[in-house]
């Protein structure tokens, strides 16, 4: 759809069917699909904002910033995994087959499940070290930036849980295109959300 | 569950049917019956929020005389009106309310594209409404941190409501953005992809340009209220510093540090600037439509128009800081944003002047809608006249946290948008009950709301020049401020006494009307737009019956020449349009025939 295009139209002078069996400007996509990415622009406006205000604060005096753990980066190769995977998943209803579609799909939640337990586990090796939620305002924005991260991934997994149900219960992958699509693309962009939210952490 | 196959779509639509009384007046998954839901907890707050402005009005009007108001409840009152009004009023009405009923019937729609969502949505509404109440008689009471919540005086012990009025409205306000997030998507997917066969964008009415750019606007705004909000409340409940700086209360250090304000107060009117318009681009929306039909003349420069929905929106992004001149913000950071906000006036000014000329030379028909129509473009003009001044950060400083703001900001997002709702509610009431309103009844209501709000809000201006500062909550012995400009405080609240009474007559006839009204006729205003279309009056559940329609033309056909009647509904062929010399019309020139 070109908006340029669109907003010059003129209404008043065409008369009649314009546009065929639909109008014009329509997405050429499922509605879950736009939703889908409306909702991601969304989101990604909330994590920018949050980096934003990151930035911002950082500048003041009080700042004294965290050494992120060694972890995460075994976190970042989990969730980069949870994220192979549910392409591979993706390749397989796209290419209409079942074969290894349950390992795939499946395969992916476990590896997102395993990078909340990791982040989950950098929470308490950073507690153990002193770095306290209320001691300084760089580990609260590590505690709060992370733990949102790991709420949108948990949102994604509860959609993913609906699906893998469906899929033990013997659905055929068909019926399962568009719902494995979507998670696709969720967590490639929580995987994206995530490294731009790394680098900030590990740079600052 | 039944299937209704759509036109223009590949596959069928799911329409959930109800099959009990719950299911079609509370559970409903019904557009137009959510959007009713909708409006009347927006309309049910709002008295809320108009009762709270009485009562502090009282206590400006007549300090002497009202013992039962205290400080504390002053600014609990002060805060929650504005609050109430802003997000939980105006917003919910205007998207929640005539999003939800116009979108699918104007865009040729059997429903949203999400019904479950849609019910959701408006269920989580209550929710945040419910929470918002609690905090009425929870201990402490609400907030009386003023409606922008500003750190660190939200979380003081002088301030009333700091411990749970605070929190509550906090999460009120989240689960008001996760309720218009559900909403939003849905008007916003809805125009894009469920418009019905022929209907491009631009044959669209502008009450859909203006409600679906305010959509986008809102859904990009909120987020900043609901970061602001998420962090006020670690800091709240959790004890961190992200804005709360280090601050000695009654002598003894709290254990914040460090915290920044300002960043609040950024994130804050990166909300704050666009929810103005939020509020105001379905009512420029709305607006138009009534104008246009009542005037019996199609909208003058609808391409403009759109055009101007979009900049303003666009726009109404960049120019948050004007909120802040007094913050102590760089000189170059300050001409930035008056820059920005007098470019905004441009494409607002355009709509003026294409509101005037539709009016111009038209076939006006001076019924109720279009009185407050008529009034809205007047109160409209000085509420952004106003604005000009305080856009410009050198008048801005010494006018800043005075009564002008106030006067400034109620006619322009108070009163204006407020009587484009009454016009809206009464020329689309016969549609929505199936009923005719009372006429004289609605006139009165026009003039007693209209000559009484600018009995309100002209002397505040006068009040904010003698240098009057808000949120006082008594004036007490000022050398600056003579002892007139009470006099002129308590002809201010007899007269807002009188324009909250006079709503009454709006509610009476509304509720007579839906028990003892005559039954309207269809399309009692002879409108072109899609909505009045409907097979049934009121539309009943899936909108069109059978078959979808199908769009031939825009929504502003009115007095074309040749035509025997004064309009041509969108769904009208180009081969049935009803002309005074239907001898000569020559089908092998029908276009429609041919583009499809």
């Amino acid at each position: 759809m070109s908006l340029f295009k669109t907003l010059a139209e003129k209404p008043w002078e065409t008369k009649g069917v314009v546009g065929g069996l639909r109008p014009e400007g329509v997405f050429d996509s499922p509605n879950e699909k736009v939703t889908l990415n409306f909702f991601l622009v969304i989101a990604s406006v909330v994590f920018s904002l949050f980096t934003v205000s990151y930035f911002i604060r950082m500048e003041l005096p009080d700042w004294q910033p965290l050494s992120e753990p060694g972890q995460l980066w075994l976190n970042t190769g989990l969730l980069v995994l949870s994220s192979v995977f549910f392409q591979w998943a993706r390749n397989i209803v796209s290419s209409g087959k079942q074969k290894n579609l349950t390992t795939a799909f499946v395969g992916g939640g476990v590896f997102a499940i395993l990078f909340i337990a990791g982040q989950l586990m950098t929470w308490e090796s950073l507690q153990g070290q002193g770095y306290y939620l209320t001691s300084n305002p760089a580990n609260a924005f590590y505690y709060l930036l992370t733990g949102l991260h790991a709420v949108h991934l948990l949102g994604g997994l509860w959609v993913w849980s609906k699906s893998s149900m469906r899929l033990f219960a013997g659905a055929e992958a068909k019926d399962l295109k568009l719902s494995i699509e979507l998670c696709t693309l969720y967590w490639h962009f929580l995987l994206i959300v995530w490294l731009a939210l790394f680098a900030v952490l590990a740079n600052t | 569950m039944a299937y209704v196959p759509l036109a223009d779509q590949d596959k069928e639509m799911e329409m959930h049917h109800p099959h009990s009384w719950v299911e079609k007046y509370v559970f409903s998954q019904d557009h137009k019956v959510i959007a009713i839901q909708y409006g009347s907890i927006a309309v049910f707050t709002g008295i809320v929020g108009l009762a709270l402005s009485i009562l502090f009005r009282l206590q400006l009007g007549f300090p002497e005389s009202v013992d039962f108001i205290d400080p504390n409840f002053y600014y609990q009152a002060v805060t929650m009106h504005g609050m109430i009004m802003v997000v939980y009023f105006l917003t919910a009405l205007f998207l929640g309310g005539f999003g939800n009923y116009m979108i699918p019937l104007m865009c040729g729609a059997r429903d949203m594209v999400f019904p479950f969502l849609n019910m959701l949505s408006v269920w989580t509404f209550l929710i945040s409404i419910i929470i918002l109440m609690a905090s009425f008689f929870v201990g402490g009471g609400p907030t009386g941190a003023g409606w922008t919540l500003y750190p660190p005086q939200t979380a003081m012990e002088g301030t009333p409501g700091h411990d749970m009025g605070i929190i509550l409205m906090l999460i009120s306000l989240a689960v008001f953005i996760v309720a218009t997030t559900m909403g939003g998507l849905n008007y916003a997917v809805t125009v894009l992809q469920y418009r019905c066969r022929g209907l491009t964008m631009m044959r669209l009415p502008l009450t859909v340009w203006g409600i679906f750019v305010a959509t986008i606007l809102a859904l990009f705004a909120f987020p900043a209220l609901l970061v602001a909000a998420i962090m006020m409340l670690f800091d709240t409940l959790l004890g961190t510093s992200f804005f709360m700086p280090a601050v000695i209360e009654a002598g003894t250090p709290l254990d914040h540090n460090g915290g920044s304000p300002i960043l609040y107060q950024h994130l804050f009117w990166f909300f704050g600037h666009p929810e103005v318009y939020i509020v105001a681009l379905p009512a420029f929306g709305l607006v138009s439509d009534v104008l246009s039909t009542h005037a019996r003349k199609n909208i003058f420069g609808y391409r403009m128009m759109v055009w101007a929905i979009v900049a303003i929106g666009g726009l109404s992004f960049i120019v948050w800081a004007h909120h802040m001149y007094v913050s102590g913000m760089h000189p170059y950071f300050g001409f930035f944003f008056a820059t920005t906000t007098l470019i905004i006036a441009v494409p607002t000014a355009m709509k003026v002047y294409n509101w005037v000329l539709t009016l111009w030379e038209g076939d006006i028909r001076l019924n109720a809608p279009m009185y407050f129509a008529i009034g809205f473009v007047f109160t409209f003009i000085h509420g952004g006249l106003t604005g000009l001044f305080l856009g410009n950060v050198v008048i801005d400083l010494p006018l800043s946290d005075t009564y002008f703001v106030i006067a400034h900001f109620h006619m322009v997002m108070g009163v204006s948008p407020i009587l484009v709702l009454f016009a809206a509610i009464y020329h689309w009431f016969p549609l929505m009950s199936g009923k005719m309103y009372n006429e004289t009844l609605a006139k009165w209501h026009f003039w007693l709301t209209f000559l009484g709000a600018y009995a309100i809000y002209l002397p505040m201006h006068y009040l904010g020049f003698l240098g009057v500062p808000r949120r006082y909550y008594v004036l007490g012995e000022t050398d600056f401020i003579p002892a007139s400009a009470q006099d002129l405080n308590a002809s201010i609240t007899i007269a807002a006494i009188f324009v909250a009474a006079a709503q009454i007559l709006f509610f009476i006839n509304i509720i007579w009307t839906l028990k003892n009204g005559k039954k309207a006729e269809k399309n009692p205003w002879g409108s072109a737009s899609l909505e009045w279309q409907a097979p049934d009056l009121p539309p009943k559940h899936g909108n069109w019956g059978e078959d979808l329609p199908t769009v031939y033309r825009w929504a502003y056909d009115y007095s074309v020449p040749g035509a025997h009647q004064d309009f041509i509904p969108q769904n009208t062929p180009e081969s049935e349009e009803p002309t005074v010399d239907e001898e000569h019309f020559d089908p092998d020139t029908d276009e429609s025939k041919a583009d499809v």
